[in-house]
């Protein structure tokens, strides 16, 4: 056997982030909330520190300061901040916070570096379970929504007047943001969370007529990462995440070559 | 059939005052267009019915179980959302191939359902929004200057359709219009608006109203008065003024 069993275990963490993030990551890249992702990311960091004093669960302080970043950012926005301008801010001095405040845990040693690019060869069974659990919940989520989610996504006067409230659709999107931040921490780390939500989304588009296809194609082209990243990084002998996140970028080269090439791609993808 | 009623709208947006005091009813089967000056509110009192906005007092009421549909003013489809007319169509409720077919055919946007809609003119793409919004079989039907970046053509092409929709299906529409020429000859119901309702009622009463003159000046008060009884915009708009 190729694979021993934590390696079967990995795989399928890392297929479990990539289904969920996929039609999760289709959304960041449609409402161009890329910066959006890397902001809740990075506050993760702070999330482990704080359960470190607090001795709480890693995942429960993740879950609550991305969720609290996702919040906060969602809420500045509409008051007359330079969006950019302020997510920059805000990913970059919680990242900086987290670090600083990680420093201060005296008496726990902790590999910063687990956190900051992912630990994939150690998730144990109870990791696997509250992955699959988490992305479970975030397809849920989007599948149950989804309509909705779309319909707001393109126009929120749309949404209204199809009775959709758009800011609740913006709120599920926050919650399974930060719910698919707390669960692929281990799998690729803050650093790289956002690559994984955002990639895949965008290798699939120059192939995709619809909405569900691109999402469909996110899902494979994610789960093909991780599983091939995985092993390239058994045989390569390199760092997981950072070679995942590597394999990802080589798929969106070929396929943006391949979208190049091919001119019926190419109309659907210009305006 | 009163589908919708206005008591006392007032809108503030970052705390000016957009809209005051409005007063207004719609019927079953009548077109009313809301014409003003820029920045008079137009588009905000179709956001506070539609309920993306809300009212700083004031009630809309309407009819129950009333299904509105809308079309808006401009829609920006970002490029990384790949969307098919037909994919379109079925947002947020998914209907049958045939229900799909019949609405485009409805909205003078015929065999365009596997197109995608970013390769789509600006005439097609207004059209499907239409379509969008007959889906539904709504009684209200809501434009936003539907037919903005529409040629000439184009425009009396719209308003044709637009016409026929409302036989066909009996819906009530309130439309905001800069076409005034074609507002006039369409519509059964002139409103005014300059932050509140400064005059409204059959296009030849605004047409002849002072509050009307004050907002658009004598030049397009001669022309309404030359085409209004004539109930065919493409003559209307192909004879020069």
């Amino acid at each position: 056997m190729i694979f021993d069993d934590f390696l079967v275990r990995a795989a399928l963490a890392g297929i479990g982030v990539a289904l969920a993030a996929a039609p999760l990551g289709c959304f960041v890249v449609w409402r161009r909330m890329a910066y959006f992702g890397d902001a809740t990311a990075h506050a993760a960091v702070l999330g482990v520190a704080l359960s470190l004093v607090l001795s709480t669960s890693i995942l429960a302080g993740v879950l609550v300061t991305s969720l609290a970043m996702a919040t906060i950012v969602s809420s500045l926005s509409g008051r007359g901040y330079a969006m950019d301008t302020l997510l920059g801010v805000m990913a970059h001095s919680a990242l900086a916070l987290g670090l600083v405040a990680v420093s201060f845990v005296s008496g726990v040693r902790i590999d910063l570096m687990a956190y900051l690019f992912g630990d994939i060869l150690a998730v144990g069974k109870w990791d696997l379970a509250i992955i699959w659990a988490g992305a479970m919940l975030v397809l849920g989520l989007m599948h149950w929504r989804w309509s909705s989610l779309l319909t707001a996504t393109l126009n929120t006067d749309l949404a209204h007047a199809s009775g959709i409230d758009p800011g609740r659709e913006q709120l599920i999107l926050t919650l399974s943001l930060a719910v698919v931040v707390a669960v692929a921490l281990k799998v690729v780390g803050v650093l790289l969370i956002a690559a994984l939500l955002i990639i895949p989304a965008a290798t699939a588009r120059p192939f995709s007529r619809t909405p569900e296809s691109m999402a469909l194609l996110a899902a494979l082209f994610g789960a093909g990462s991780t599983t091939g990243g995985l092993q390239a990084a058994y045989w390569l002998d390199t760092p997981t995440g950072p070679t995942i996140v590597s394999l990802a970028a080589l798929l969106f080269l070929l396929a943006s070559l391949a979208g190049r090439l091919t001119p019926r791609v190419m109309k659907t993808t210009r305006q | 059939m009163t589908l919708l009623t206005i008591e006392n709208l007032a809108v503030d947006l970052g705390g000016q005052p957009i809209l005051d005091n409005i007063h207004l009813a719609l019927e079953r089967g009548e077109i009313v267009t809301i014409v003003g000056p820029n920045g008079s509110g137009k588009t905000t009192l179709l956001k506070a019915i539609i309920g993306s906005l809300t009212p700083a007092c004031g009630q809309i009421q309407r009819a129950p179980g009333l299904i509105l549909g809308y079309v808006p003013q401009r829609l920006h489809l970002d490029p990384t959302l790949p969307m098919t007319v037909k994919r379109f169509m079925g947002l947020p409720r998914q209907h049958s191939r045939a229900c799909i077919a019949q609405a485009l055919e409805r909205a003078g946007a015929a065999g365009l359902g596997q197109q995608q809609m970013s390769s789509l003119s600006g005439g097609q793409f207004q059209r499907i929004l239409l379509a969008r919004a007959l889906l539904e079989s709504p009684d209200l039907l809501i434009l936003d200057e539907a037919t903005q970046g529409l040629d000439q053509q184009g425009v009396i092409d719209f308003y044709r359709q637009l016409e026929a929709v409302r036989h066909e299906l009996g819906c009530g529409v309130l439309m905001v219009s800069h076409e005034l020429h074609v507002v006039m000859s369409t519509s059964d119901r002139v409103v005014c608006l300059n932050r509140s309702i400064c005059c409204e009622g059959t296009p030849e009463r605004v047409a002849a109203s002072p509050a009307y003159h004050a907002m658009f000046g004598q030049g397009v008060q001669d022309a309404l008065a030359v085409y209004r009884h004539d109930h065919h915009p493409r003559q209307a708009l192909r004879e020069p003024a």
